[in-house]
């Protein structure tokens, strides 16, 4: 009983002997304190920065464009999956075209983008949104073509017409597996983003927050803004977690 | 049902005798006609007749691979037959209410409806609306008697009440007819046992149409009014004989000798069947 009970606090041990050990190298200075600050200080970056200061506004701002990356490639690759695994022919067809895309590194495409849509927000947005769109329509569709065949069978047999099949099977078969692919979408967006923001005359942003840290040897600052990007990625896959508990609670059952 | 209209029909003196209406019950319900089939080089059916009797509960059996399941796939549409004619008192199946229940209820049934909204479903499909599906539901759990928390989800139910919720999911079009594929074949023999006494209620309750595959011959004979033995592919009746013990079947029904008798007899053809290869 009381071994159990403690289960849920195991994952901080981690994050104990993580601030130890670093509390120990910074104290013993193993290591140049001008390239790693000590915990206390970069917490304190982080606070002052979270809280009404620039890393709060850059966090805000990245998680704009991560959530409009994410929406966009959402709302087109859902319903494109849903067409091509709906009919294996047409998804065979398309399959190469989809997996080479997927397979070249969204970042060299910035260029191209850049000429498409100029330096500003559009440009970041759209390319990940590129990538995050092949990465979902791979699983949604792969979801709706491994929907189990006796499911689809009972629904026609019950008397369903093929649009039902679609809307009120396939559908829903393909929840989990969309969820798997909204989940790497929204991962690969952040990447996307932050590296954007670095490099593509960015004024904002938490890319851009750990670039001019890095530009001005702040390094607390940096530190924080590294952080900031850790827990926004985590809280993202997060987020979707819960929603997918919520709202696909068969999955894996 | 529509057994009656018909039997108005082929008479033209207008009023039936109690008699004749029972007669016109039993008059064949799926009449088989020339049925083809083939798997690759493998000849299943060959212009293969029968006749299935209305309101009596069928056990198919035979040796594996003979097509049992084929052929109410066939009958039930989800298996294109080569060449023949199925007809429910001259009826295409299109023009029919008909049940279907699955070996994997797991897949079959619908994981994000609750059991109450899975049998409820082929309401939804014709369109009948929200309140009386949820009346009708109502009044068909009532009617079996089937205790059973119908606002569990699938998953959260033992293979035997999924499989019930599924044979309810069959049941509440008020089919014509009802196919059942191995249903009780992934379940533990407990549970097989209470499954057959329900599915025998059932069909007590309602006195459809049924017709089970089955895999397991004591199964097949408790269950049935009939047992259709079948051959070797290409398939053919080895033979099709009535069981004429009287319902509720209970285990004292399986030491009975007229029960063992009709058992062994259909062991008997089943070993000469599967001989013959």
């Amino acid at each position: 009983m009381k071994a159990e009970s403690f289960k849920p606090l195991l994952p901080i041990v981690g994050v104990i002997g993580l601030v130890a050990v670093w509390s120990l190298v910074t104290w013993r200075q193993w290591v140049d304190p001008v390239l790693l600050p000590s915990p206390t200080a970069t917490a304190q970056a982080l606070w002052q920065g979270m809280d009404g200061g620039t890393l709060g506004f850059d966090f805000v701002k990245t998680v704009y464009r991560t959530a409009a990356a994410t929406a966009i490639a959402a709302v087109i690759a859902i319903p494109l999956g849903i067409v091509l695994g709906a009919s294996e022919k047409v998804y065979r067809s398309l399959e190469f075209v989809i997996d080479f895309f997927r397979s070249t590194p969204a970042s060299a495409m910035f260029p191209l983008f850049l000429i498409l849509f100029g330096v500003g927000d559009e440009t970041k947005i759209s390319v990940a949104a590129f990538g995050a769109v092949l990465v979902i329509v791979f699983n949604v569709a792969y979801g709706v073509m491994n929907a189990r065949k006796t499911r689809l069978l009972a629904a026609k047999v019950m008397g369903a017409s093929r649009l039902r099949v679609l809307v009120d099977v396939m559908l829903l078969e393909s929840l989990p597996q969309t969820f798997v692919g909204l989940r790497n979408g929204v991962s690969l967006a952040l990447v996307i983003i932050v590296v954007a923001e670095m490099f593509i005359g960015s004024q904002d942003g938490l890319g851009h927050s750990v670039f001019e840290a890095q530009q001005l040897f702040e390094m607390p600052r940096m530190y924080a803004a590294i952080f900031a990007a850790g827990v926004l990625g985590y809280g993202l896959n997060l987020l979707f977690l819960l929603i997918e508990r919520r709202f696909v609670h068969w999955s894996g059952k | 049902m529509s057994a009656a209209p018909h039997a108005l029909r082929s008479q033209s003196a207008g009023v039936l005798s109690p008699y004749q209406e029972a007669a016109a019950k039993k008059r064949p319900h799926v009449t088989i006609r020339g049925l083809s089939k083939h798997f690759g080089t493998t000849v299943i059916y060959d212009k293969f007749d029968l006749d299935l009797p209305r309101g009596e509960l069928i056990s198919v059996f035979g040796p594996n691979g003979c097509g049992k399941s084929t052929l109410i796939n066939m009958i039930a549409g989800l298996t294109p037959p080569d060449a023949g004619q199925i007809l429910f008192d001259g009826m295409r199946l299109d023009e029919i209410k008909f049940g279907y229940v699955f070996q994997n209820y797991r897949e079959a049934l619908f994981p994000w409806l609750r059991a109450f909204d899975n049998i409820a479903y082929p309401l939804k499909l014709m369109r009948v609306p929200v309140n009386e599906r949820r009346a009708r539901t109502e009044r068909l759990v009532a009617h079996l008697g089937i205790k059973l928390d119908l606002k569990l989800y699938p998953y959260q139910m033992s293979g035997g009440q999924q499989q019930l919720v599924s044979i309810m999911r069959a049941l509440i079009v008020e089919p014509e007819i009802l196919f059942l594929d191995e249903p009780f074949s992934a379940l533990d023999y407990e549970m097989t046992l209470f499954m057959r006494e329900q599915l025998q209620r059932i069909f007590m309750e309602t006195g459809t149409t049924t017709v089970l595959v089955s895999h397991d011959l004591e199964e097949a004979v408790f269950l049935a009014d009939r047992v259709l033995l079948l051959s070797r592919h290409p398939a053919l009746v080895a033979d099709f004989p009535q069981v004429s013990a009287s319902r509720p079947r209970t285990d004292a029904t399986l030491s009975d000798p007229e029960f063992i008798r009709i058992k062994a007899h259909c062991l008997e053809v089943f070993q000469r069947e599967v001989r013959r290869a």
